[in-house]
């Protein structure tokens, strides 16, 4: 009965190759067409699949034993349990979306085809990361959205900056990759096993200070993995150059789905990091870092499409924080909500860099409102969302997390409460810069300006009314809620932790007002500055204040891994090439060459001609053989 | 007869054979080497090999095996067609190059 689940990961793989191999020979609609609607096929699917989920339990699909040697086998199988359910139904859900989107935003596109191809690529090899019931599967599904993410980013590679930010991503994202490996390679040595359902239940019986050594490595080593795949210190500098891709690229694997893959995949491992406080711990440090850092530097950026993914960086450092102090719903929740509104966002953003001709800089915009009405309502829908003012969704997620993190450490309660003030502020700011005011642009571009066709708001719409609604997946109880998603999830994560009685110190109530006027707080500075004063970032020539500068500098992260890492690593390089190579190597045999060379040169003046001088020497090594012979 | 051969042979003792085979065998070494005529490092040659044979027929008769001479008779057979060609060969350059010095052929290097 479950003999179709298996469609759900390849129909994208057969658009995939239908559009790769006819990306020159097929009709644009048709490409389009083909490339949605396998996704939308894929989505029915999936909620099917979700709706047996909910009927029967778990569903495992074994289709083949991929690898075995002795008792270690490796099947290739999948498993559709809670977790995965909703990943499918975000994937393909705002995929499809997306894939709708794109037919309007790269419709003059040379690459249309090839775009369609990899995004159907993509869209399968995420459904493998999530389907699998295994490290493995996970890690092929894992290995291929980097690739994906590869392709996309540099998928305008004629642009030189551009090809070096997809160089840039892959590079990052192999320094997780091989934390992850090595995870994997330590659960085969230890657990003879990759499947979750092997090890899982043997990790709460290991007792003993070996084994939570053991714990602590896989663990660190995954979240290793995770900060690699999901950009966060040290491995954030990836996402934001990433958004060289073309603009659904960074809504869909820069926001949506490739960069939750870390917090599915923690979330998933959750047994083990349950047992492995040292990780956790550095998890929601690392998280909340992240969080604050990525938010400190969207503040001043003026590439719109900066700001979203310095935003992106911050709320994963959010679901980062969430799961370091256990809140796997929350973090969760924030994974649903974030990829509702962040994609909005980015698509927003994208149809208002369609609209003014391909320009990102903020500078240059503004007073887009009448122009874009549909672009503008729906994302500041997006924004209140992001910013976290109720009702809407990311309200319930961020404050679920941030009420977790409170019992965790008030201190870093107050950080997140500064973060998500923050937040509000640059996402406002990016939204007063776009829309009000006046038109900075051209004549040209002015004249240009015009709302996005169908094929694009819609997904818009649809993703606004999501962004509003989302939030009622989990309406904590203490808001009259019956918080489904944490019932949902609970047999995976346990019973549903009633986080929310706050043991002692401020009530629930109290928590939730905080971080709401906070957000509310900045809100009206953003408006005050950029409305009422109409405020415009100073242009890169001019001088800014220290701190404006540094942020606006992104602190000079690049430039430092430059200098710790790039520098030392070509010295490094350079070394080995004119020393080691150059002179140890190649000196060894071009001298060997060389020497024969000139040994035979010398050699060769034996040879003069002279009869009696040959014989000479014969008779000298006549005798002298005969000395030998007598000798010894 | 043959017995009277042997007998008068070994009248004188072998180390006179060995040393005269020596002297001879050296006078060739030293002909070949120091003289510049052709002909006359050919034929120093031939000592050496005819000092050669002396021994080996000194030894064959004091040992009282013949296999010795029979290698004598091989050794002249060799030396007989080693002249011809060797002969054949000087003459061809005494055509070309009216000389038999052997230095003068001194351009068959490199």
């Amino acid at each position: 009965m479950n003999n179709y689940l298996w469609l759900i990961p390849l129909l994208p793989l057969a658009g995939f190759i239908i559009n790769g191999l006819g990306r020159n020979a097929l009709p644009k609609n048709v490409i389009g067409a083909l490339g949605s609607l396998v996704i939308l096929v894929a989505f029915g699917l999936s909620v099917s699949a979700f709706l047996q989920v909910q009927a029967s339990g778990p569903i495992n699909v074994k289709l083949f034993n991929w690898i075995t040697v002795g008792t270690f086998n490796i099947p290739f199988a999948f498993l559709i349990d809670q977790l995965s359910a909703i990943m499918l139904l975000i994937i393909t859900g705002v995929g499809f979306l997306i894939h709708l989107y794109s037919i309007g935003y790269m419709h003059d596109d040379a690459g249309f085809g090839k775009f369609f191809a990899y995004l159907n690529l993509f869209v399968f090899f995420m459904l493998l990361l999530v389907l699998g019931s295994n490290y493995v599967v996970m890690f092929i599904g894992w290995e291929g959205v980097g690739l994906c993410s590869y392709l996309l980013i540099g998928f305008w590679f004629t642009n030189g900056d551009y090809a070096d930010a997809a160089k840039k991503a892959f590079v990052m994202n192999r320094i997780g990759d091989l934390g992850f490996l090595i995870a994997i390679f330590l659960m085969v040595h230890y657990f003879n096993s990759v499947n979750y359902a092997d090890i899982f239940p043997k990790v709460p019986g290991l007792h003993g200070a070996k084994v939570s050594h053991l714990l602590t490595m896989i663990t660190m080593l995954l979240f290793v993995g995770a900060t690699g795949k999901s950009a966060q210190i040290p491995l954030f500098t990836w996402l934001p150059d990433a958004m060289a891709g073309p603009t659904p690229v960074s809504a869909l694997i820069h926001a949506a789905t490739m960069v939750t893959a870390g917090i599915y995949m923690i979330a998933r491992s959750h047994v083990m990091f349950d047992l492995a406080p040292f990780t956790t711990n550095i998890i929601a440090i690392i998280g909340l870092a992240t969080a604050v850092f990525a938010a400190l530097i969207a503040l001043t950026q003026t590439d719109i499409k900066k700001v979203l993914a310095y935003s992106t960086v911050s709320q994963l450092g959010y679901m980062f924080l969430g799961l370091g102090v256990g809140a796997y719903t929350g973090s969760f929740f924030h994974v649903i909500t974030h990829a509702f509104f962040k994609a909005l966002l980015f698509l927003g953003a994208g149809s208002v860099i369609h609209a003014v001709s391909g320009e990102q800089d903020m500078r240059k915009m503004g007073g887009l409102y009448k122009k874009l009405p549909i672009t503008f309502w729906t994302m500041l829908l997006g924004t209140i969302a992001i910013s976290g003012i109720p009702p809407f969704s990311g309200f319930f997620s961020k404050d679920e997390i941030l009420a977790h993190t409170y019992q965790y450490s008030p201190i870093m309660y107050f950080i997140g409460v500064i973060t998500a003030m923050f937040t509000s502020f640059y996402m406002f700011r990016m939204l007063f810069l776009t829309f009000f005011g006046k038109f900075r642009g051209t004549h040209e571009q002015e004249h240009h300006l015009h709302e996005s066709p169908a094929s694009m708001t819609i997904p818009l719409i649809v993703l606004a009314i999501l962004s509003v609604v989302g939030g009622l997946l989990n309406v904590p109880a203490i808001l009259g809620g019956h918080e489904w998603l944490a019932h949902w999830l609970a047999p995976l994560f346990g019973a549903v932790k009633e986080a929310h009685e706050t043991t002692g110190g401020i009530s629930e109530m109290g928590l939730m007002g905080i971080s709401v006027g906070a957000a509310v707080l900045a809100l009206i500075y953003a408006y005050s500055k950029y409305i009422k004063k109409a405020h415009v970032p100073v242009a890169d020539t001019e001088e800014r204040p220290l701190l404006a500068a540094l942020s606006y500098h992104k602190f000079y992260i690049d430039e430092l891994y430059d200098f710790i890492i790039r520098k030392p690593l070509d010295a490094l390089s350079v070394f080995f090439y004119k020393v080691v190579d150059k002179m140890g190597i190649d000196g060894l045999v071009n001298g060997l060459g060389s020497g024969t060379v000139e040994t035979s040169k010398g050699l060769r003046l034996l040879q003069t001609g002279n009869v009696g001088f040959y014989i000479f020497m014969m008779v000298i090594g006549i005798i002298a053989v005969l000395f030998y012979s007598l000798k010894f | 007869m043959g017995n009277n051969i042997t007998q008068t042979i070994q009248t004188v003792p072998l180390n006179h054979y060995i040393l005269l085979s020596a002297i001879i065998f050296s006078i060739g070494v030293v002909g070949v080497l120091i003289r510049r005529n052709a002909i006359v490092v050919f034929m120093s040659v031939e000592l050496m090999l005819n000092a050669v044979n002396l021994l080996l027929t000194a030894f064959s008769v004091y040992k009282g095996d013949a296999s010795g001479q029979v290698f004598v008779f091989f050794v002249m057979a060799l030396a007989a067609a080693e002249v011809a060609v060797g002969l054949a060969i000087i003459v061809m350059i005494y055509r070309n190059t009216h000389s038999t010095d052997i230095n003068v052929l001194s351009r068959l290097k490199w």
